[in-house]
């Protein structure tokens, strides 16, 4: 099954996860489990019991764990989508700096990020493809 | 005959909106960008159209993965803020325009764009942020607002062209509408930011201003990027500029320039903003 046009090779692309049929498919229950946090009196359900809470929801194992251990980049690779996965971040109280940090897989610090983007953010140069940098 | 008063693209960053919720805009991280936005908001103050179309998208808050459609339009007399999981935007209930709403879905689709309907759509900040970004903190919005939310989540995406076209079936449309009024369209979102993996973070200036300088003199140059083009270019994210392609269809062949700001960054992202005029 081809899920993707050929003209459009997000394969080649470092650090990045795409939110196609595959993806869609992997991470249904895990965002839909994030969606529900926009409703005032889950988020009370959620921060009362955790575990309890994301039970209820089509969720593999792995991907349980990745949220009570706040695996940010591992909740991607398992199916998760950033706009998603961001509710529990807002949950917690973190803002896109301090989990784009976290997703960047090399122990960047939050203050290392900030100054990253204040210094004109992570250079497009030796990113565009994998095997020319070490997002790959 | 309703008239196509002025096109705008800005980026939709939920950290300015939050900027000037809890009043950050003196802030060392924020006088720049602020500074920036002084004359577009001089301009807006004194060129208010009767309905603004915000071609936005929605980011997990009134839509979901159940049920995705490539372009929705918001036929209610009212949007409410939506709760994106930190509690709904304290700013004022957007009013719709049912009327030009409708007639826009119905000349769209008898022009062969299939256009989603809603009518109970909480809308976030994709299309809140660009409200604040002109008009600041009013009591209330100066301006009716048709949504029109385009998904640029799910691969695969409207294409740049299709867009375009989109743009161009709007014109139309617009230039349809039997009522004497001034419609302003706004492209939102982008331009070049990555939020999700590895590669969080990366901007991309260059091809953000390449494509603003299109947007004035080649549109045409902008309907040729693939979706890979954009994701890889101007990160995952930064594919929500296909959204200006929307705006950009709407105006004239030839368009003036009237403002231009850029400034990195906001939070992870690129800000651009660029108001356009159709040529005399």
């Amino acid at each position: 099954m081809t899920e993707v046009a050929p003209e459009n090779d997000f394969e080649s692309i470092p650090g990045t996860y795409v939110q196609d049929a595959a993806h869609y498919q992997n991470g249904y229950g895990l965002n839909m489990f994030c969606m529900s946090l926009n409703n005032a009196e889950n988020r009370a359900q959620f921060k009362e019991d955790e575990t309890a809470y994301i039970n209820q929801f089509d969720m593999s194992n792995a991907q349980r764990k990745a949220v009570l251990e706040r695996d940010w980049l591992g909740m991607l690779q398992l199916g998760g989508n950033i706009y998603y996965t961001f509710k529990i971040a807002a949950f917690d109280g973190l803002n896109m700096q301090q989990i784009g940090a976290k997703m960047s897989g090399t122990g960047m610090s939050f203050e290392d990020f900030q100054n990253m983007m204040l210094n004109g953010g992570r250079p497009i140069d030796g990113n565009r493809f994998k095997g020319e940098s070490d997002n790959g | 005959m309703a008239n196509i008063f002025s096109g705008m693209g800005t980026s939709h960053i939920p950290a300015v909106g939050a900027a000037i919720d809890h009043g950050k805009q003196g802030e060392d991280y924020w006088q720049g960008y602020f500074k920036g936005l002084e004359p577009a908001r001089a301009w807006h103050a004194q060129n208010k159209p009767d309905v603004v179309i915000i071609v936005y998208n929605d980011h997990a808050s009134a839509f979901s993965l159940e049920q995705i459609s490539t372009f929705t339009i918001g036929v209610s007399d009212k949007f409410l803020p939506a709760d994106e999981g930190y509690g709904p935007r304290k700013v004022p209930a957007v009013q719709g325009h049912p009327a030009l709403a409708w007639h826009l879905v119905e000349s769209l689709v008898l022009d062969e764009f299939d256009m989603a309907i809603s009518n109970n759509m909480p809308v976030d900040h994709g299309l809140t942020v660009p409200l604040s970004v002109a008009y600041d903190a009013p009591a209330e919005w100066p301006v009716k607002v048709i949504p029109l939310c385009v998904n640029v989540i799910q691969y695969p995406q409207p294409t740049a062209k299709r867009c375009h076209d989109l743009g161009i079936a709007i014109r139309k449309a617009i230039q349809s509408y039997g009522e004497d009024i001034n419609v302003s369209i706004w492209g939102t979102g982008g331009l070049s930011h990555q939020l999700q993996g590895e590669r969080a973070g990366v901007i991309n200036s260059d091809f953000d201003n390449t494509f603003m300088d299109n947007l004035v003199n080649d549109p045409i140059a902008n309907t040729k990027l693939t979706h890979a083009d954009f994701v890889r270019e101007a990160g995952s994210e930064g594919i929500e500029m296909i959204m200006w392609n929307i705006m950009r269809g709407a105006m004239a062949p030839k368009v003036e320039e009237l403002y231009r700001f850029y400034h990195v960054p906001v939070s992870n992202t690129a800000y651009g903003l660029q108001i356009l005029k159709d040529s005399a």
